[in-house]
């Protein structure tokens, strides 16, 4: 993909920049199609307010970061290259973590660790190496937008079935009427515990799966 | 029985190719089964059919599941009374535990059943008979106070979470009858556990007698307070509990149909036993704690330890499949549920989660057991060509 440089300029929103972002959505989705990052969808999807501000989290490292990487990728020696790549993700995610303690502090300490822990987030490291070493600039922001986008959307999914089964709740507010439970019905305990954050996942790649024959991987 | 094969005959057509009800044709042929062996031949090769398939194999359990089911729904009635106080005749109190058992019975199947039904309309395969044997075992493995939308939901789960995402019947690692169970225990956690066993819904007029007590022998002893009932009690069933785990002596009469039949595996069944036992034992040796102290014998008449020996471990899809590795796989289990109970006291009964976990462990023992023999067999080979060059 490097000798691109002979191609003559292209639009911002080409159709193969477009695909940068709509692809990592759907038939690339870090998570469901290449089970990256499952980690941190166990842990913070009990709820969706995390959730989403996770999600934005990552979006923001994401897109930094591979624009980064990509403006340095002439100066990165090949054999330092991972450690270059995660100093820049871990500034970013302080960077990130002192933002959330500032404006959103009881996210940011129902999130704990898991902010620290986009840095180890596979899906960041995994970008930066495949695409923004070989790419320029907008395409790889465009790229890492898409990806941390594939990934919060999975993570929203899950977040908010788990809240809305779990505890009847959506961001926090009650979404399941009164009535509901005096008629008997209870919220279901099994949907917060991690368990059942891998078993929606799973039901979302069988779906996503049965939907999109391509993705079958005949064995 | 003549009107009944010319019915299915004349109604046939609608659902074969071209009929009017093509699509349902594997409903149909569901039910067909279900009343008579198809009269389908072999077309190529020379093949030996056996007269026992997965339907005769599944209506082999569900008699043998006849007595703990007769005895629960008793039980039920029996319980309810004694809590109560009040003094009614036999028949009223089976009167009692059929209408509080049969709903829960009729919505397990119902649920599971349209699952079943829906998946093999859209996969095109048969309806699979598995859920014969699942939908009679959840309702004896879930107190009879469960709500039942619950008994639906959990029945759902189980089916498509436990087996179709395997890929149907004799794909599945896990026993979807005790995944029910498991989705209950930990997704309405007060529905089952506490003294929920007994269906005390007072009518006008009536009152719970002084003093009662509707906790299960294991919480008794989890709880180290409250009067344990006698052995005589806890081996005949005359106890709070699940609907169908609480009478020891109906599941033997169980097990002795499914050993006679072939169907249920004898060494499963008695390793588990010995298992519960040996470690029974050994706790004995430290008895630090009054359950501890428990006569070994005792882990094996309560709660749902026969039950699940003898229903549950013998499940020939998720055990271990090699000679060996069900000794192995059996004695684990009896091993794990006695060490839950005692050690763990967030969990009262092991019996659930011991099985399930060894259901994830039985790919791996037979793994071992087959590789044991196979190196075993390549020694012996290599033995007998050494001296054959010789």
């Amino acid at each position: 993909m490097s000798e691109k440089n002979t191609v003559p300029k292209e639009s911002l929103f080409s159709p193969k920049n477009r695909k940068l972002i709509t692809d990592p959505i759907g038939t690339s989705n870090p998570i469901t199609v290449q089970v990256l990052g499952v980690c941190s969808v166990l842990a913070v999807t009990v709820q969706l307010r995390a959730s989403l501000v996770l999600a934005i989290a990552v979006v923001a490292v994401m897109g930094f970061a591979n624009v980064i990487i990509s403006l340095l990728r002439h100066g990165i020696p090949p054999r330092i290259r991972i450690i270059v790549q995660l100093t820049v993700i871990a500034s970013l995610v302080i960077l990130v973590d002192q933002i959330l303690k500032a404006f959103v502090y009881d996210v940011s300490r129902q999130l704990s660790v898991f902010v620290g822990l986009i840095i180890t987030n596979c899906i960041i490291m995994g970008r930066l190496e495949a695409f923004a070493l070989q790419n320029k600039v907008w395409p790889s922001f465009l790229d890492g937008i898409g990806n941390a986008a594939g990934y919060g959307s999975i993570l929203l999914l899950v977040a908010a079935v788990r809240e809305l089964l779990g505890s009847g709740t959506l961001m926090g507010y009650q979404m399941i009427p009164n009535f509901m439970y005096n008629f008997g019905y209870v919220d279901n305990g099994l949907m917060i515990l991690p368990p059942m954050a891998l078993i929606t996942v799973g039901v979302i790649i069988w779906v996503h799966r049965h939907r999109d024959k391509a993705l079958v991987d005949v064995s | 029985m003549k009107a009944l094969i010319n019915l299915v005959e004349k109604v046939k057509p609608n659902f074969e190719k071209g009929g009017r009800f093509e699509k349902l044709h594997r409903s149909f042929e569901a039910f067909e089964t279900f009343l008579y062996v198809k009269g389908d031949v072999t077309r190529s090769g020379s093949h030996i059919r056996d007269a026992i398939d997965m339907k005769r194999t599944m209506v082999h359990v569900i008699i043998a599941l006849i007595p703990p089911l007769l005895f629960g729904i008793w039980n039920v009635g029996f319980q309810h009374y004694r809590a109560t106080g009040e003094e009614v005749a036999f028949m009223d109190q089976v009167l009692f535990g059929l209408i509080h058992v049969l709903p829960i019975i009729i919505v397990s199947y119902a649920s599971g059943l349209a699952i079943e039904f829906i998946f093999a309309s859209a996969r095109d395969h048969e309806v699979n008979e598995g859920f014969l044997v699942s939908g009679m075992l959840i309702p004896l493995v879930i107190p009879v106070t469960t709500p039942l939308w619950m008994v639906a939901v959990a029945t759902i789960f189980a089916v498509i979470i436990g087996k179709e995402v395997f890929g149907g019947t004799g794909m599945n690692i896990l026993n979807p009858a005790l995944l029910a169970r498991a989705f209950l225990f930990f997704a309405y956690p007060s529905y089952l556990s506490g003294e929920v066993w007994i269906e005390t819904t007072l009518q006008e007029g009536q009152q719970l007698v002084d003093g009662f007590s509707g906790a299960t022998a294991l919480a008794v002893m989890a709880a180290g307070e409250g009067a344990m009932p006698s052995d005589f009690n806890m081996f005949f069933g005359f106890i709070p509990g699940s609907i169908g785990e609480t009478s020891t002596f109906a599941i033997l009469l169980g097990a002795i149909v499914l050993i006679a039949t072939g169907i249920g595996s004898f060494r499963i069944m008695a390793s588990v036993f010995l298992g519960g036992l040996a470690m029974g034992l050994i706790l004995n040796l430290f008895a630090v704690n009054d359950f501890m102290a428990m006569p070994a014998y005792r882990h094996l008449i309560m709660g749902g330890f026969a039950f699940g020996a003898v229903y549950m471990a013998t499940d020939p899809v998720s055990a271990s499949q090699t000679g060996v590795g069900k000794y192995i796989y059996g004695v684990l289990i009896g091993v794990i549920t006695v060490l839950i109970r005692v050690v763990n006291p967030a969990y009262p009964e092991g019996m659930m989660l011991a099985i399930l976990f060894m259901n994830v462990f039985a790919p791996l023992i037979d793994h071992y057991v087959v590789e044991s023999r196979v190196k075993k067999r390549m020694k012996r080979m290599q033995k007998i060509r050494l001296q054959t060059q010789a």
